[in-house]
């Protein structure tokens, strides 16, 4: 098999599980995204009103709607997924194609592994330290920093791994390959570990620290009129629960399926080109 | 190991680099250029100009996918 074969199977694999993602999230992350809006816009009217009662105008003024949220919910969150799908399938694919033959793993192993590394590194390590957030989670004044934050920590795991990776491939004449995988575990809890600490919560971010003094996340806080009386609530507990367990839940899916997908889209490619024809270009390729 | 395992891993040989480079790194674009557009444009950094369409768009995936969000 060369390698257009791969890229086109990871992008095949990549849009069912991206498809697979929007039907899930159609029905466990559309309720907390709304639950979460009403949250942001009942806040925003509290916050006017507090400013109207301290004598200074109103700030901003209602967001301007460029897609409605009937859009954003549907179709909207739809092409996002399936689109990350194949963004997903295409990196995958590289990767595995680098891989294929190189190890002594059949493909659908080496597929559900690749997806595993995958999951780990681009998402489940970046969300123990910037957990996916709902809207209203989250201040408009530090989506730079944060973006940038959370690009660190996807690269950072990337290169974690791969020293894992290296440092398992070094010690495993000596140890034996379980042991040599438990050291390059290690390796990369502790590498990861070390960058979590390095880097700062978006609590401590400057903007809101001046704003709400050092905390550790953005979650938004109780409203508290001049008294200090509560106003407003701060953010529901349960909706961002949800939300999250959701958000990790469609992840797993997403590269679940991707690697089940892929892996048996090569197999019974291989088993066709053994079955049909046994030419020697068959061999080369 | 099952027949078609072993056939399966028997097949699975390596691909040399030279016919393998060019679909490689067509597919890391195109892949890292999806991944910015859905997760990334028109919040820290915008390529095509400071307009919210792509943003608003894939908003709620956005958020859901993990990326930082308003």
């Amino acid at each position: 098999m060369e390698a257009r074969s791969f890229v086109l199977r990871g992008v095949l694999a990549g849009a069912v599980a991206g498809l697979v993602a929007w039907l899930f999230s159609l029905v466990f992350a559309e309720p907390q995204i709304d639950a979460a809006i009403a949250y942001e816009e009942g806040r925003g009217e509290a916050e006017a009103t507090l400013a109207t009662a301290a004598g200074s105008p109103p700030a901003g003024g209602a967001e301007e709607e460029i897609v409605s949220r009937g859009v954003q919910a549907t179709l909207g969150i739809g092409v996002g997924m399936v689109g990350i799908g194949v963004a997903l399938g295409l990196l995958f694919a590289v990767a595995y194609t680098l891989l294929h033959g190189r190890v002594a793993l059949r493909p659908r192993v080496l597929a559900l592994v690749v997806a595993g590394a995958g999951f780990l590194t681009i998402y489940a390590t970046p969300f123990v330290k910037y957990p996916a957030s709902p809207p209203a989670v989250g201040s408009d004044e530090t989506i730079s920093d944060r973006t940038a934050l959370y690009l660190v920590m996807v690269v950072g795991s990337l290169v974690f791994l791969a020293a894992a990776v290296a440092v398992t491939r070094l010690v495993r004449e000596r140890l034996g390959l379980w042991n040599a995988v438990l050291v390059g575990g290690v390796v990369y809890v502790a590498l990861s570990a070390i960058l979590m600490t390095v880097l700062p919560g978006l609590g401590e971010l400057t903007i809101n620290v001046v704003e709400n003094g050092p905390r550790a996340s953005e979650t938004p806080l109780p409203l508290r009129d001049a008294a200090g009386t509560i106003i407003y609530p701060g953010f529901d507990a349960d909706v961002l629960y949800d939300f999250r367990l959701a958000s990790f839940t469609a992840q797993l899916l997403l590269w679940g399926v991707l690697g089940l997908v892929f892996g048996g889209l090569v197999e019974r490619r291989l088993a066709r080109g053994e079955s049909s024809d046994r030419t020697p270009e068959v061999t080369a390729a | 190991m099952t027949t078609a395992g072993a056939v399966a891993r028997a097949r699975a040989t390596a691909i040399p680099a030279s016919q393998t480079l060019p679909w490689l790194i067509s597919a890391l674009f195109v892949g890292l250029v999806l991944y910015y557009f859905i997760g990334i444009d028109e919040g820290a950094v915008s390529v095509f100009g400071d307009t919210s369409y792509i943003h608003e768009f894939v908003h709620d995936a956005r958020h859901f996918l993990g990326f930082p969000c308003h």
